[in-house]
């Protein structure tokens, strides 16, 4: 019997790791960060009063899919700041793996692009691994209470903007805008692995 | 018509043949290497074979990580010939010909090489695995119509122990 109950916990020890180790699901609640942003100031969720929502886009420098969408991530925080659903661009990529994702490249990006949004270093890679971002661009829309309604790309055609017929993440805010249930909650895509520290 | 005229006239046209055939003769040789594919096709590749072991690895000429693991690739390809190693390049089509030099300057078996063309990702993804993110490196071993998946890079020597 005591060996019963060492293997259920050794089992629910195994289940809670693997759990937290997956990250989120759509359904769970995000947690809030406080990371440094390109302009020297931390930003976090709390500090946008108001906020409808939240496009939390996992993204760097250094990855040729994260710059070809860096266009449309600038039209999608132009589209919806205004109504409420910023974009906080958080970079998870660790600058010794990849010196051209550090926090100083990441100031050179920022101001080239005119980024209208925040862009966050996540230099301890804690918030990557809370939300359970794997590549990027890697996409999790929240609402209002931070839970996670959209997991994954931001449409589906990765080399042109005017080709993509599936728009996810405009998608996924246009629901919870109007209070509805988003259509499409989880996508793939194909995208640079994250440079995680060793 | 003078006989220099009519001279002037074959040589012509025996130019112009000659100079067709080599355009052939290139274009064949494109053909050779890599084969731009579809999802179809890739399901196909996926398939298996009875006998044979396969390597799938899912590269790109811009992914840093890709390129570090394909000596490796190469390595396990030669060591195992009846082992089918084939390299599945994310690459756009448009930068086929890019792709292409670049898997033979580095050694991978060009019976092997393929550009799937279809940017459509979520579409396909699943269909390789269940368990990829998308993100890349990836690489799909198919042991008896078994599938093993590993979204990882490879290092020296972890390919061939998959592979015994």
């Amino acid at each position: 019997m005591k060996k019963l109950i060492a293997l259920s916990f050794v089992l629910l020890a195994l289940v809670a790791f693997s759990f937290k180790n997956g990250g989120y699901d759509v359904g769970d609640k995000a947690t809030d960060f406080s990371l440094k942003n390109v302009d020297g100031k931390m930003v976090s969720m709390e500090s946008f009063e108001d906020a409808k929502g939240f496009m939390i886009v996992f993204t760097c420098n250094s990855c040729p899919y994260s710059v070809l969408y860096e266009d449309r991530i600038i039209e999608l925080h132009e589209k919806y700041a205004a109504k409420g659903v910023p974009v906080i661009a958080i970079n998870p990529n660790d600058d010794e793996k990849s010196p051209k994702d550090s926090f100083d490249k990441m100031k050179v990006r920022a101001k080239e692009k005119e980024f209208p949004f925040s862009y966050v270093y996540d230099e301890t890679q804690e918030i990557t691994k809370a939300y359970g971002a794997t590549n990027t661009p890697h996409v999790y829309v929240l609402d209002a209470d931070r839970n996670v309604r959209y997991i994954g790309a931001i449409d589906n055609n990765t080399k042109s903007a005017a080709a993509a017929d599936k728009k996810y993440v405009e998608d996924a805010v246009d629901a919870i805008l109007n209070g509805e249930e988003v259509p499409e909650k989880k996508t793939k895509a194909i995208g640079c692995t994250i440079k995680w520290a060793s | 018509m003078s006989r220099y005229q009519s001279i002037m006239k074959k040589s012509t046209f025996l130019f112009i043949l000659l100079f067709i055939s080599t355009l052939n003769l290139q274009l064949f040789a494109q053909r050779a290497e890599m084969k731009i594919i579809r999802v179809p096709e890739l399901e196909d590749i996926m398939e298996g074979s009875d006998d044979k072991i396969q390597v799938i690895n899912f590269w790109a000429t811009w992914c840093k990580p890709c390129i570090k693991e394909l000596p490796y690739f190469v390595k396990a390809q030669n060591k195992f010939p009846d082992v089918e190693f084939i390299y599945m390049s994310i690459d756009f089509s448009e930068n086929a010909a890019k792709a292409e030099k670049f898997a033979i300057k580095k050694g991978l078996n060009p019976e092997g090489l393929y550009l799937i063309d279809d940017v459509d990702y979520n579409s396909w993804i699943d269909k390789v695995s269940p368990e990829w993110s998308g993100a890349i490196p990836a690489t799909l071993i198919i042991k008896n119509g078994k599938k093993y998946f590993y979204e990882k890079e490879f290092h020296e020597g972890e390919l061939e122990d998959l592979i015994q």
